[in-house]
Parts: structure tokens; C-alpha cells; sequence
């Protein structure tokens, strides 16, 4: 039992791998979109659209959220149990924050006249963006239930491999708005 | 870090021993909302074979109307009510029979049933875990499925009937309610069924992945993993990177339908209600291009499983070592690889540039190679093996038979000249029926005969095994050979009634055929269920832990293992999984060490 356990010990936890997996399916999601957005803009009758001034202060809640998730991270690590709590929470926070700036930026699209009817880059933007808000959506609840289980006084839990694939993840919607961000700029 | 790491694996193993040794389990928790892989996969496989009674079913009833168009048939109005009006099936049924059909063969029966089945009962077993990488994925990935199978199935009974633009769901006639009934409420059927199987698949296949690459038990390096776990790994690497995109081309469609966006839509006009749409500057191609990615890999995501699991049939019940391993496993990745290159041999006639159709031509007929080299590989595995014909092997033969029969008509659809004259014709309906349908039910009938004293104890009767794959064989080539001459003439597939042109008048003789054998296939098959179901509770019981003679894990376990699968520790291994008739023995399991003078393989 000892000899199999420290061969299964040395590898990724199966759960951080699957997380893994499930990014490149995601990337897999948005890589169809946005090439379908590509292959779009280059026909007649496109219309560019001006990305919202708003989603600048979006990228800087992003980016600093994923800061704080990864002291988070060293907090638990170094079982400091209310400084985890505390940056959880704040990471929760600026997620929702980050949806509600983005929901904000959609609305100023839509007053000036830029709805599904009337333009399909705008549909894109709406459709791309909206799906990236759900994900980031996703994380904040998963950062809720961690937050329900480190208050839990039933369960205590040593390992950290809970808050390191929500984490994971965590990163990986930051980077996929960064590559968003980038992509509606070069690509006009 | 590696401290917690430690400790994580305490808890974990602590978990296992619970399972090995207790069996508190509730009536729900062992059999309704169950963790157990093995639990899990007798779910799919019953999900999947309902599905598949219901599409076979549809296939007899649109056979009905295509093989005796100007007959009526009273009872199927008793039966079906205003769908079959006068004892006759009415176009739009026609048209949602021949979209279901595909849907639930292609996504329900082939993709869940197949991979859901056994990636669920081998992956575990075969590998040494004692479960899936995350068990309540797992769970929620058949959960999903079921919810899926729900949606879809209460398609029929909404008041404008099932989705019916075909099962690839091309825009504008799947976007626009006013273009047919079938595209009213069965069409927002069809997608969120749809969104809740991908979503399902996508759970299941990450844990596939993450189950094989890091749960293996000690000794079991990649390259002495039976061809079946190689198999099941490639399809689930197809499917987390290819349904994904399907999902994202069924939200626009779902956005086009609903919000008005126009996405596949510009410059429609509505002839029944006389009116302009607003929609402009979409495209219907975009949504070829979103569903073929997904649809082409698709078509290896049903094929793969069967090829995994042929291979380890053959070679059991060859008692031979199968034949070039390493080649099996190169041909599987390349096989990966293309499928995601070639999605554009489906959209020939759309348009598309012909130069960049010759590449595609070409990245097509590549996939030429490493099919011929499975296909030699598995010939050279039978020569001159010490062969055993139980309904198994039979059924993996006579995939093999299926896959070079239906394969070799790729070879004259993949050529972009050719597809010209048969895209759309019966020749297509023919080539995938053969290469992909037929073929990997094979593989799954394989599956379930070889696998099934593992599942439940106990044997299925082989005599109705035997009759099963003579009359499913003989009449699988006596409905889809003709088709491929109905197809060269010229018959256009899904088509209500192609006795009304002149030049395919020739062919109402052949269609009644056709007919008829589908009727008695079809009889065979509920043959089969009552087999499975019989066997289940009545079947010969299994003696030996090991029925077949095989080297792999799985028959190292008890005959009913309970939820951990081992009772004791998890067995190591030493070699790989195709040790027949070596050194004067019949077979050698890979729990055994190499011995002392004994060359290992590789």
C-alpha cells in the first residue's frame, strides 16, 4: 500500500489534471467563436466596433482578483485560515464586480444603438463576452462553496488541492479575457 | 506541498479501503445516483440501449414509407395519431423521423452508449484505479445524459413535432420556426438536449483523460496499456476538443432563432407568410464550418471505441499477441490528429474554394493510412491464430469486414471531383452506415458479448448470440450494399418519395427489399435485448474469474466486485497485455513478474 501510494504521489493530483482538460475544452469553445468572428470581419458589411472605455477598469479588477486568489492560495498553505477566508472573499468580489462592470460596458453598447438587430459585430462582442462573463460567473461560485467549507466546523480540510484548481481556473478566465481584450483590439 | 500531498493520499486511501469492506449502500446510492464506474456504465448501457430500440424503430417506420410509398398501413395511425394521417406516414414525420434517427444513433446510441459504456467499465478496471479521477463527475456526467435523453425524447410530443431539418441542423431551415413544423419548439428541443449531451460528454471525457494518464496502479506504463484504454483515451481527447465547438455554433444558432442576431442568416424571404427577414450579413456556411469541426472528429469518437476494443478481442480469441502494437497505438494518434484536419469534405459543394478543397482531399485520403495499417494489423493478428469463435470474436470480425467494405467508399467520397456527382445521394447514406454505423455497433456488440460475464456474472446465450450476428451481418450488407448502386444513379438521400422521377422508377423493387431485410434486422436486435435482459437474471453463471483466458486487470477481480473493484490491495504489473501463446503457455496475465530467462516485450 505505502509503495503504491507514494508512486501515485508523485504524479499531478488527478483532480488539477482534469481542471487542466476542462481548460482546453473551454479554449476549445472560444477558439470557434472568436475564428468565426476572423473569418466575419473580413466579409463585406462588417462594422467596427469601439470596445467600452468601462472594460479598461474591468481588466484591472481581473488582474488584481487574480492576485489575491493566489495569496489566497499561500495562505492556505501556510494555514492561515482567516487571511484565506479574507482573500477569497475579496476575490469573489471583485468577480462579481468584474461581471457587473462588464454588464455596464454592454448596456453603454446597447444605448448607443449597437443591439443584436442591428449589427453582427456587435452580436459577436455580446456572445463572446457575455460566455466569458458565465465563466468568470462559474469561478465566483466556486469560490463561494470554498468559502462555505472553510467555515464549515464538520469538515476541516488539510489539502489544498481544492483552492489550487479553483485557482487554476481562476487564472486561466483572467488570461482569457487578456487574450479577448487583445484580440477585439488587433482585430478590427 | 509534498507534506499535504502525503496527506491528501492518506485520506484518499482510507476512502478506498471504506468501499472495499463495507456495503452500507441505499437502494438510491448503489443504483440511482450512483459513483461506482461500473454502476455508471449498466446505466448508460441501458439508457443507450432504449435509445437504441427507439432509433431503430424510426428507421423501420421510414423504411415503411420509402419501400411501399403508395401503401397504407392502418395501425400506425392507431399507433401515431395525426403523425401518420390515413395509415400513411405524413412528410413532416418522415422528415423528423430521418432527424432523430441520426441524432440518437450518431450522438445518444454511439457516443454514450459506446463510449459512456465502456471508457465507464474498462478505464477503471483495466488501469488499476479503484474508480474514476473525480467519481461525482462521473456521476453527474450520466445524469446530464439522462436529462439530455429526456428533452430530446419529449421532442415528439410537443404539438409541432420533433426537430426534422436533418440530424446536421443546417441554418436557415433549422433557424426559422416559419420554414417547417419541425423547426418550431422540436428545434429548441434539439439544442438544449443537445447543450445538456455536450456538456455530459465533456465531463465524462476529462475524466477518461485524467483517469488514464494519472491513476494507472504501479508498473502499468503507457506503453502496456491493451489497445482498448488507447482507444477510449483518443476518443475522449476528440471529444474535450472538439464539442466545445459544436456548442458554441448551437448558442449562436440558439441566438439567431430567439434575439434576433444574424448570425447564419441574410437576405431570407419567407414564402409562406410573404415577408422580407431583416436579418443581413450572416452566413449558413459559418455553421457548416462550427458543426463539422465538432461532426468529423465525431465520427471517430464512435469509431475508435469499437477499434480499441476489437483489437483486444481479436487478439484474446486469436490467442496471438496482437500485431504491431506500437503501430496500433501511431495509427490511433494519427488517426486523432486528422480528424481534426479533414471537416471541410463535408461543405465540397458548398462553395468552397476548390484549392482549398484539394487539401482537404488530401488530408482526407491520408487517413487512408493508418486505417490500412489497423486493418493489416488485425488480419495479421488472425493468421494462422488458434481461433475461437464465440459471438465476440465474431462480432469483432465481422467489424473488421464492415470498416474495409464502408472504408474503402471514403476513398471515392473524399475525392472533392467525385463528391460532386454523390454528395446527397444514397451512396453517402451508404458509405457512413457501413464504415461508421454498422461497423461500430459491431464493435459495441463485441463489447457487450466479451465484457458482459464481467458486468453481471454471468454469460449471455450464445446460441442466440450466433443467430444475432449471422442475420445482423448478412442483412447489414443486404440494406446498405444496394444503396451505393441507388446512389451512383442518383437517389437523393432523405428524400419522402423518390418513385415520383422517371430515372429511379428502376428501384422500387430494391427499396421494398431493403425494407423488408431493415424489418428483420430490427426483429434480430430485440432478439439480442432479450438476451441481454434474459442472461442478466437467468444466464449460465461464471465459475471462472477469468472466462476468456485474457491477460488484462479486469479478470483479476472478483467475479461481482463490489465498489473499490479489488478487495484487497490493487495488483501490479509487470508486462503487457498481449502475452499469448508465448514460451508453451496459452496466455500470461500481466500481474505476472517476467521470469528469470523470459525476454519482456520491448
Amino acid at each position: 500500500m505505502e509503495m503504491s501510494m507514494s508512486a501515485q504521489s508523485k504524479k499531478i493530483h488527478p483532480h488539477k489534471f482534469a481542471m487542466w482538460v476542462a481548460l482546453a475544452s473551454i479554449v476549445m469553445l472560444f477558439a470557434g467563436l472568436t475564428s468565426a468572428f476572423i473569418v466575419k470581419s473580413s466579409q463585406a458589411g462588417w462594422q467596427d466596433i469601439e470596445t467600452p472605455s468601462l472594460f479598461l477598469y474591468s481588466t484591472i479588477v481581473i488582474l488584481v482578483s487574480s492576485v489575491t486568489v493566489q495569496m489566497a492560495v499561500r495562505a492556505h498553505k501556510q494555514r492561515e485560515m482567516t487571511r484565506y477566508r479574507l482573500y477569497i472573499t475579496v476575490t469573489a468580489f471583485l468577480g462579481a464586480l468584474f461581471v457587473a462592470l462588464q454588464f455596464f460596458g454592454f448596456k453603454g453598447l446597447w444605448t448607443q444603438g449597437i443591439t443584436f438587430r442591428s449589427s453582427i459585430s456587435g452580436s459577436f462582442l455580446y456572445v463572446i463576452i457575455g460566455l466569458h462573463a458565465l465563466h468568470v460567473l462559474g469561478g465566483v461560485i466556486a469560490l463561494i462553496v470554498m468559502f462555505a467549507r472553510a467555515f464549515s466546523r464538520k469538515t476541516r480540510t488539510y489539502s489544498s488541492v481544492g483552492i489550487e484548481v479553483v485557482s487554476t481556473y481562476w487564472h486561466f478566465v483572467d488570461l482569457l479575457w487578456i487574450y479577448l481584450v487583445i484580440f477585439f483590439t488587433l482585430i478590427k | 506541498m509534498s507534506h499535504e500531498a502525503v496527506m491528501h493520499a492518506h485520506a484518499a486511501v482510507g476512502h478506498e479501503e471504506h468501499h472495499g469492506h463495507h456495503h452500507h449502500e441505499s437502494f438510491i446510492s448503489k443504483y440511482i445516483f450512483s459513483q461506482d464506474h461500473k454502476m455508471i456504465s449498466k446505466q448508460f448501457l441501458f439508457t443507450g440501449i432504449v435509445w437504441a430500440i427507439l432509433g431503430g424503430l424510426m428507421s423501420v417506420l421510414f423504411r415503411l414509407q420509402l419501400g411501399y410509398p403508395n401503401e397504407t398501413f392502418p395501425i400506425l395511425e392507431d399507433l401515431l395519431g395525426k403523425w401518420a394521417k390515413g395509415g400513411k406516414i405524413q412528410p413532416e414525420f418522415y422528415y423528423a423521423l430521418v432527424t432523430m434517427h441520426g441524432t440518437v444513433l450518431v450522438f445518444f446510441v454511439l457516443t454514450a452508449g459506446l463510449s459512456g459504456t465502456f471508457s465507464n467499465l474498462l478505464i477503471p478496471l483495466q488501469c488499476g484505479a479503484r474508480d474514476m479521477a473525480s467519481p461525482f463527475l462521473n456521476m453527474l456526467s450520466y445524469w446530464f445524459f439522462f436529462a439530455a435523453s429526456i428533452v430530446m425524447i419529449s421532442s415528439f410530443f410537443v404539438e409541432t413535432g420533433a426537430a426534422s431539418g436533418g440530424w446536421t441542423s443546417y441554418p436557415p431551415l433549422s433557424a426559422i420556426g416559419d420554414f417547417s413544423e419541425g423547426s418550431k419548439a422540436g428545434m429548441d428541443c434539439w439544442l438544449i438536449s443537445m447543450a445538456l449531451f455536450i456538456v455530459s460528454s465533456l465531463l465524462g471525457g476529462l475524466n477518461y483523460i485524467a483517469t488514464i494518464l494519472n491513476m494507472r496502479t504501479k508498473g502499468l506504463s503507457m506503453t502496456k496499456l491493451p489497445l482498448t484504454i488507447w482507444a477510449f483515451f483518443f476518443t475522449a481527447v476528440l471529444g474535450v476538443l472538439s464539442f466545445p465547438v459544436l456548442l458554441s455554433g448551437a448558442i449562436l444558432l440558439l441566438f439567431d432563432r430567439h434575439l434576433g442576431t444574424s448570425f447564419y442568416l441574410s437576405d431570407v424571404f419567407v414564402s409562406k407568410t410573404q415577408t422580407a427577414l431583416p436579418n443581413e450579413g450572416g452566413s449558413a456556411i459559418l455553421y457548416q464550418h462550427l458543426f463539422w469541426f465538432l461532426g468529423h472528429p465525431e465520427v471517430y469518437i464512435i469509431l475508435l471505441p469499437a477499434m480499441g476494443m476489437a483489437s483486444e478481442i481479436i487478439s484474446t480469441n486469436s490467442r496471438k499477441p496482437i500485431f504491431g502494437y506500437m503501430a496500433m497505438v501511431g495509427s490511433l494518434f494519427a488517426i486523432c490528429i486528422l480528424a481534426f484536419l479533414v471537416w471541410a469534405h463535408h461543405m465540397f459543394v458548398t462553395g468552397l474554394n476548390p484549392f482549398l478543397g484539394a487539401a482537404f482531399v488530401l488530408l482526407t485520403l491520408l487517413i487512408a493510412v493508418p486505417s490500412a495499417i489497423k486493418v493489416f494489423n488485425w488480419l495479421t493478428t488472425l493468421w494462422k491464430g488458434n481461433i475461437r469463435f464465440t459471438p465476440a470474436m465474431l462480432f469483432a470480425i465481422g467489424f473488421v469486414s464492415l470498416f474495409i467494405s464502408g472504408g474503402l467508399t471514403g476513398i471515392y467520397l473524399g475525392n472533392s471531383a467525385l463528391d460532386y456527382q454523390l454528395h446527397d445521394t444514397y451512396f453517402v447514406v451508404a458509405h457512413f452506415h457501413i464504415v461508421m454505423g454498422v461497423a461500430s455497433m459491431f464493435g459495441m456488440f463485441a463489447g457487450i458479448y466479451h465484457w458482459f460475464p464481467k458486468m453481471y456474472g454471468r454469460y449471455l446465450n450464445h446460441t442466440l448470440g450466433y443467430i444475432h450476428f449471422w442475420v445482423t451481418m448478412i442483412g447489414a450488407y443486404m440494406i446498405f450494399w444496394p444503396m451505393h448502386y441507388q446512389g451512383l444513379a442518383g437517389a437523393p438521400r432523405r428524400y419522402y418519395d423518390i418513385s415520383n422521377w422517371h430515372f429511379l422508377k428502376g428501384f422500387d423493387g430494391l427499396n421494398q427489399f431493403i425494407s423488408t431485410v431493415a424489418l428483420i434486422v430490427f426483429a434480430t436486435q430485440i432478439l439480442f435485448v432479450f438476451n441481454y435482459f434474459f442472461s442478466m437474471f437467468r444466464g449460465r453463471k461464471l465459475k471462472n474469474p477469468n472466462p476468456w483466458g485474457s491477460n488484462t486487470l479486469e479478470w483479476t477481480t472478483p467475479i461481482n466486485p463490489g465498489h473499490g473493484n479489488w478487495p484487497g490491495e490493487i495488483p501490479e504489473v509487470h508486462r503487457w497485455a498481449y502475452d499469448y501463446s508465448k514460451d508453451g503457455r496459452e496466455f500470461i496475465p500481466q500481474t505476472e513478474p517476467i521470469g528469470a530467462g523470459e525476454s519482456g516485450h520491448h
